[in-house]
């Protein structure tokens, strides 16, 4: 397929796409979907109409701010306890979904897995659920000695009944000394999981940040940086951490995979903010670099090409001994993912990828795929804002459909279109996709395998698409007797 | 670093020295004082497992921890799911509906379709008809549905949106698009009851709102209804309609889900299988209506009773006794005498269990689970000798099912030894377990961390189940799924057996071939 086919196919695909809505939606779509490519001079990545309000009636991807705060940024805290302040759904549907790996005693010192929640009954949305709330708070305490603080993650009832969440926090605060923290990230807010990153964010920014007990008696070096915006999915952050200090840096706080409360209060220490995840956590990284003077930069640990360049680039911001440690880091892993390339390249080779994730992998796993010869041809977002777009469009290397909040309709309509090899979305996509004989990765999840960040994480990632794409099963989809002779 | 020969995932890649060495070194910057203190966490974890935490524990009163019990959308969208080409709409933010179609997507492998029209703080201020108007229409237009089902979210209800209304509002906007299509709906506060409660409500509406009034009601002596109840189990669905073939092919289910949850390869359609809208328009006209699941259908019940006067009956299939009585029901109903090939089907599930029993004889058991999903799987366990420790239902509805579950324990020879836990959660059940412990426990996924704390070895059955795969596909229901159960049940206990008597020179001297 030449690049010009490609560009046509994919543009068909839009008129396509377009022509099944009634007109007001129609119009509304045209302006979330968009062609791309790396030579275009002003394309979708440049004009794509994000962050706004999802139409109305379709199967969206998309989650709420209760998901982007509660799912996202704190329920990883690992020392901390989440509670989801609301009826009983919310807290039970993200129980476990996310992968946010952790160690600890699990109902003792650690609580990630568990779900807290208030239950609201009719008689709480009547009456308010302030003092259920309170009283939630001093049975935590009581039952669970050891958390390092509480955060409370509102559902839609919460604002809309008007309950002064923020005013209990501070009394239960007030009364026991412990951090209680009151977050109001209503999944009505915004247009998806978006605004609870931002939300979350702020509520660290003014709550864990000015908290200095732990940073008194901290002794710093010149290496202390910190990983922003790294969920520790599968283990992420701790590939990517044993890179970190294999070049001598030092790793003071996880961001929010694995993390402690102590963690983020000690972050304001680190000389530099490693970002990963730019959607979720610039908000934090642009406040620290405002309140405490600490540079912040992104950096992609998808793939070895992009994995040695971010290398390079963290350790430019350090001096000589960190530089030639990274280079040693560089030229110790290159023989292994090389060899990874040699064995999984020749069987992946060409092969044509659709993506439809959201935070920063519609343009982060990019640089992964084309190291093993695969070639990404459309891409998108269920939550970005302009800026992920323009990021975008650094990372494509040929024409490329853009989809900004598709929806299930136009990712099957596109897929039927375009017959790419593999699509790597979430789990609501995963087997409308594989029905269809196409193999499939959820990229959320890493489909349960992982980690995909640093070195050793690619070896699992090329592992697993030659796992997708040449297992014997899709020989299977076409019975024998429908082939042709 | 990752050997390119034997490339493993992080079940094993962070079992490596090196990253045991990064995460030593992580340590130093976690705990409060320098490090988590391991004495204090292992005394504080004693402290959890002894009789005082639990006093405590089970006093509590405002927080919920580990619920077994989800929201009333859920439930609802099982409802539109069961009727054929009907689409699930969710009034309400989409949040909402991408929970609800992972958590069911994770449970069965399958895709599951629903709508929502996306409401945000806008509706949050104005109400929420501006999405109705232009989500029904979309949502017609793309997914072309027979059917359009619409359920409510807790933000829906809190703010005080008015469905009848607002569908009358959007067939009215639509310009005749929506002439053809059904729209039914029904409000499902997620902050009353649980997802039980939603599906009750669902059908409830789905019948009263297709069929027409009582004066236009033409009995059909010889129809008879099946209404499941929240069935997470595909093959019981299957099942049920097995045996009800057997009597009468006039006898419909109501709210069929089965084939939506279990599609083939090959090519992707948004709608399988299904009660078809004729089938539903006329449930009124039916002799009679069984409910499968009694505390699921509360609310459908009275209207069919009290609204149609048509024939009600439950049963609960489930077991040999349960699957006894709805069996005798349809002969009952049908004027037919038990098929043979029943007889056969009962005798050969008595066989199966005079097979098994020692192993399940004796042996305590912590049940939990949807309230009538326990009446049927106690009852098995206690016509198999077993003893129902524990049986937590978080769920149970306020009226009758404590009665109902008391009678089915009072045919245990081991009743006292019984106790039934309603409106608990399982971080109860732990304190339960530390305190007066079990030999099994019977539950869904999130039993898993029962299991890890406790070692009680966790044989899962119910909803939701993540982490295992296909059980879904089997039947709890009839004869045949009481030989599952069985099959479950007795071969979770001596893979137990043989996990104790395993080690080499220790325990294997009981380590047997033959069990």
């Amino acid at each position: 397929m030449g690049p010009e086919t490609l560009e046509s196919l994919q543009k068909q695909a839009i008129d396509e796409v377009l022509a099944g809505y009634p007109a007001k939606a129609a119009k509304n779509r045209a302006k979330h979907l968009g062609v791309d490519s790396p030579e275009g001079v002003k394309g979708a990545c440049d004009k794509t109409r994000s962050n706004k309000q999802t139409v109305p009636g379709v199967m969206s991807q998309r989650g709420c701010a209760y998901a982007g705060s509660k799912g996202v940024v704190w329920g990883p805290i690992k020392d901390m306890i989440h509670i989801s302040h609301g009826p009983i759904g919310c807290g039970q549907y993200s129980r476990g979904g996310r992968r946010n790996y952790y160690i600890g005693t699990t109902g003792v010192d650690t609580f990630v897995t568990m779900n807290f929640s208030t239950d609201f009954n009719e008689k709480d949305i009547v009456f308010g659920g302030d003092k259920k709330l309170k009283k939630a708070l001093e049975e935590i305490d009581e039952l669970f000695p050891l958390n390092n603080g509480i955060s409370i993650q509102s559902e839609c009832p919460i604002g809309l009944i008007g309950d002064d969440i923020q005013a209990v926090a501070k009394v239960h605060k007030k009364e026991t000394g412990h951090q209680t923290i009151a977050v109001s990230c209503e999944g009505f807010r915004g247009v998806s999981q978006s605004l609870g990153h931002h939300i979350a964010n702020d509520m660290i920014r003014d709550h864990v940040m000015p908290d200095t007990s732990f940073r008194k008696d901290f002794e710093g070096t010149d290496y202390d940086v910190a990983i922003i915006g790294d969920y520790n999915i599968g283990g992420d952050a701790w590939s990517t951490r044993i890179i970190l200090e294999e070049m001598g840096l030092r790793v003071i706080a996880q961001w929010s995979g694995d993390a402690t409360y102590k963690e983020l209060a000690i972050a304001p220490k680190a000389k530099l903010n490693l970002l990963h995840c730019y959607r979720s956590m610039n908000y934090i990284s642009r406040h620290m670099e405002q309140e405490f003077g600490i540079p912040w930069m992104e950096y992609n640990f998808f793939g070895p090409s992009k994995t040695t360049e971010s290398i390079r680039k963290i350790a430019s911001f350090f001096d000589e001994s960190i530089q030639k440690k990274a280079e040693e880091v560089i030229a110790k892993y290159t023989a292994m993912t090389d060899a990874v390339i040699a064995k999984y390249r020749p069987l992946l080779e060409g092969k044509k990828v659709m993506l439809y994730v959201g935070g920063l992998r519609p343009r982060h796993v990019i640089g992964a795929y084309e190291d093993l010869g695969m070639e990404v041809i459309g891409t998108g977002y269920e939550f970005a804002h302009g800026d992920d777009y323009k990021r975008t469009k650094e990372d494509i290397s040929r024409s490329t459909l853009i989809y900004d909040d598709a929806n299930e309709y136009e990712l099957e309509e596109f897929v039927k279109k375009l017959r790419p090899d593999l699509v790597a979305a979430g789990v609501k996509e995963k087997y409308v996709f594989q029905k269809m004989g196409l193999p499939f990765r959820q990229m959320h999840s890493w489909d349960y395998s992982g980690p995909y960040h640093g070195y050793d994480a690619f070896a699992i990632f090329a592992r697993d698409m030659d796992l997708a794409m040449n297992s014997p099963v899709w020989d299977h989809t076409t019975a024998p007797w429908d082939k042709e002779a | 670093m990752q050997d390119v020969e034997n490339i493993v995932n992080g079940q094993k890649l962070f079992l490596k020295p090196e990253y045991q060495e990064v995460l030593q070194r992580k340590k130093q910057f976690e705990g409060s004082m320098g490090a988590i203190d391991p004495k204090k966490v292992d005394e504080v974890q004693e402290w959890t497992k002894s009789w005082e935490y639990r006093e405590k524990n089970l006093a509590r009163e405002a927080i919920t921890v580990n619920p077994a019990k989800a929201c009333q959308p859920l439930g609802a969208i099982m409802v539109g799911l069961g009727f054929e080409n009907t689409m699930p709409y969710v009034h309400g933010s989409h949040g909402c509906v991408a929970y609800f179609r992972s958590y069911f997507t994770r449970h069965f492998k399958e895709p599951t379709p629903c709508v929502s029209d996306s409401m945000s703080e806008s509706a949050a201020v104005f109400g929420g008809l501006s999405n109705m108007k232009d989500g029904i229409r979309n949502c017609n237009a793309l997914y072309k549905p027979e059917m359009i089902s619409v359920s409510t979210t807790c933000m829906a209800e809190v703010i005080g949106d008015d469905l009848n209304a607002f569908v009358i509002g959007a067939r009215e906007e639509a310009e005749g698009e929506l002439d053809n299509t059904e729209i039914t709906y029904a409000h499902t506060p997620s902050f009353v009851g649980s997802h039980i409660t939603g599906y009750d409500n669902m059908m409830k509406a789905t019948l009263e709102q297709l069929n027409p009034a009582r004066s236009e009601r033409v009995e059909d002596a010889e129809r008879i209804n099946i209404i499941p109840g929240f069935e997470p189990y595909l093959g019981s669905l299957k099942e049920v309609k097995n045996i009800a073939k057997m009597f009468s092919d006039k006898i419909v289910m109501l709210g069929d889900h089965e084939e939506q949850w279990d599609t083939g390869a090959g090519e992707y359609k948004l709608y399988a299988g299904g009660t078809p809208l004729a089938d539903a328009k006329t449930a009124i006209n039916a002799k009679t209506t069984i409910s499968l699941q009694k505390y699921s259908t509360v609310a459908t019940a009275k209207t069919i009773k009290n609204k149609w006067k048509q024939g009600y009956e439950t049963c609960n299939p489930i077991g040999l006794s349960g699957t006894d009585e709805f069996v005798m029901k349809l002969s009952e109903l049908t004027g037919k005498e038990v098929p043979a090939e029943l007889k056969t089907q009962r005798a050969k599930l008595v066989d199966a269990m005079q097979d098994s029993y020692p192993y399940m004889h004796g042996k305590k058991f912590a049940i939990w689970g949807d309230p009538d999903f326990l009446l049927g799987l106690v009852s098995f366990i206690v016509e198999m000798g077993g003893i129902p420790t524990h049986v937590l239902c978080h769920n149970a509805p306020r009226k009758g099912w404590e009665d109902d579950m008391k009678a089915v324990l009072a045919k245990s020879n081991r009743a006292d030894e019984c106790n039934i836990w309603a409106g608990k959660d399982l971080w109860h059940l732990r304190s339960l377990l530390f305190t007066e412990p079990v030999d099994f426990m019977i539950g869904n996924v999130y039993g898993k961390e029962l299991y890890r704390d406790t070692k009680i070895p966790l044989i899962r059955i119910g909803f939701p189940i993540f982490d295992r795969h296909h059980l879904h596909r089997y039947s709890m229901s009839g004869y045949e799924g009481g030989i599952n159960l069985l099959t479950w049940i007795t071969n979770g206990i001596l893979d137990q057996l043989d996990e104790e008597t395993k080690h080499i020179g220790e325990t294997d001297y009981f380590f047997d071939a033959v069990r």
